[in-house]
């Protein structure tokens, strides 16, 4: 049964470990629901991994994660995944429409039925990019790619949307457009927004809560409090460059 | 048209036509999963354990070799889903050394024969218009349970083809249709080695399916025009060997091949 007024995500004291390297360590937090969570740290601090635990691909070795007060992947209808792009086949054939439609039907269609056709199409419409539909995947660039799968995740109308990266191979505007359409999404259905970014500055300017990982949860609240020179210091080891950083 | 009307009355090129269209018909739609997967040395892989499955049947004396052919075939397509599960091998690694090994125990059973065997080679080069009775038999059972599955598991295969982790988080069992995909692969080759024999099968899984990739916007539309190259190639490769009075196998493949370059010429840049 969902907990009424349960978090969102609710993370409580995972670890996980791959051989004898500990990707993350006893890593404990509450996300409420409508929150936009920004989760920061260096290159293999975990923060895939974590999104992965939310999704019930990796299981902890000790700890647990919830989604809405239900153990994680119990109800996969109710998550928008949004998986780092360049991990995918470029060349798989296949049209946007059909990548979306996968996203609503949760298996790969044969065939799209009218009804599915309509639901695609106005999640394309919403992310702007309805003039994709009948492209092919291997024709898109990276933005139009990130926003077709953004499509995808979208379409089925979830509760809590997970970003793994997606500003991975776009570029400045289309990064900017991509939280600003995640922000609508937000203001019209309250959602939940969990997503991994390396762009401190984005993580201050938009997102409500920020996570600091450095496989130990080095820091937890709104950006002010968070994104603070101790607290980076902590997961990222040291700040200063020649040129500085923008936080 | 009198002629061909008449060859086809003849009992063996109606088994071998038969034959030849089910065997097409199958691997051509696994062959969309094998060609997508990135697994096209699995038919080759598969085919000579296979043939380690009939020697090893022939050594032990048993009335059909086959069935030893396809638990041996079974058990390294297992082998190789195990492999690629557990470590961090490629592909074709794994299939590289499953394949070495039945080989190598198919020649060393085959040297223990105290009789010399037609049959365990011949299963190499294939005889489709010699297919008996009980073999078409095999391909007719096989046929309609390994589409039935194919059909069924359509959309979760392709949705796992297209990404893995994407399946897996919306509920679809990766790990458990990985290995059912290579299972059912052990069987329809190991059904279709008397029809091609176990050098051509890997190209017949393969074949059609590239010529098919290289003219689709879709999976489906892929999976279609696989199945429709693999019968067209087969048909029309057992007429032509029949007049020109060469290899069936190998007219077949040389068929199939020669659509894979009409569709290479019209491919999609």
């Amino acid at each position: 049964m969902p907990l009424l007024h349960a978090p969102a995500l609710h993370v409580h004291h995972v670890s996980v470990r791959f051989g004898e390297a500990e990707v993350l360590s006893d890593v404990s937090f509450d996300l409420d629901a409508g929150e936009f969570l920004a989760i920061v740290g260096p290159n293999g601090a975990g923060k895939s991994t974590l999104i992965k635990v939310a999704l019930d691909l990796v299981t902890p070795l000790t700890g647990h994660a919830a989604l809405f007060g239900e153990d994680a992947g119990r109800h996969p209808e109710r998550v928008g995944y949004v998986p780092q792009l360049k991990t995918f086949d470029r060349t798989f054939p296949a049209t946007v429409l059909e990548l979306v439609v996968s996203g609503l039907r949760r298996s790969w269609p044969a065939w799209v039925r009218a009804a599915e056709r309509d639901a695609a199409r106005a999640a394309l419409a919403q992310v702007g990019a309805e003039k994709l539909a009948t492209r092919t995947l291997p024709k898109l660039s990276g933005g139009e790619l990130q926003r077709a799968f953004l499509a995808r995740a979208l379409v089925r109308r979830p509760s809590l949307v997970l970003l793994d990266e997606p500003a991975t191979g776009v570029d400045f505007l289309a990064e900017h457009d991509l939280y600003d359409l995640l922000e609508r999404y937000q203001a019209v259905g309250g959602a939940t927004v969990a997503m991994i970014t390396h762009d401190l500055a984005a993580a201050r300017y938009h997102a409500s809560r920020v996570a600091v990982l450095n496989r130990r949860l080095h820091g937890f609240g709104t950006p002010d409090d968070v994104l603070c020179e101790s607290c980076l210091k902590k997961a990222f080891g040291h700040l200063r460059h020649a040129h500085g950083i923008a936080v | 048209m009198t002629e061909l009307w008449e060859v086809f009355q003849l009992p063996f090129m109606q088994r071998a036509l038969l034959a030849g269209l089910l065997v097409a018909l199958m691997s051509s739609v696994l062959g969309v999963f094998v060609v997508q997967r990135g697994l096209s040395f699995l038919g080759d892989g598969l085919a000579h354990a296979a043939f380690g499955g009939v020697a090893l049947g022939l050594l032990l004396g048993v009335e059909q070799p086959l069935w030893v052919a396809l638990l041996f075939t079974l058990v390294a397509s297992l082998g190789i889903a195990w492999v690629r599960d557990r470590t961090q091998l490629s592909s074709d690694t794994a299939i590289g050394i499953f394949f070495a090994v039945s080989v190598a125990l198919g020649v060393m059973f085959v040297s223990l024969e105290t009789e010399y065997s037609v049959d365990a080679w011949n299963l190499l080069f294939g005889s489709i218009l010699g297919i008996g009775r009980e073999e078409l038999l095999i391909i007719m059972g096989v046929t309609p349970l390994s589409l039935g599955l194919l059909g069924v598991l359509w959309g979760r295969l392709a949705y796992a083809t297209f990404d893995a982790e994407l399946a897996q988080t919306d509920g679809v069992r990766v790990r458990g249709l990985e290995y059912l995909l290579f299972a059912l692969a052990a069987v329809i080759i190991v059904a279709s080695v008397r029809v091609v024999g176990a050098i051509l099968i890997a190209a017949y899984l393969v074949i059609p399916a590239a010529s098919a990739r290289l003219v689709s916007r879709s999976l489906s539309g892929m999976t279609l025009l696989s199945v429709v190259f693999g019968l067209v190639g087969t048909a029309a490769g057992l007429v032509l060997s029949f007049f020109l009075e060469v290899p069936s196998g190998s007219t077949i493949i040389l068929t199939q091949a020669a659509v894979f370059v009409v569709a290479a010429v019209f491919a999609r840049r």
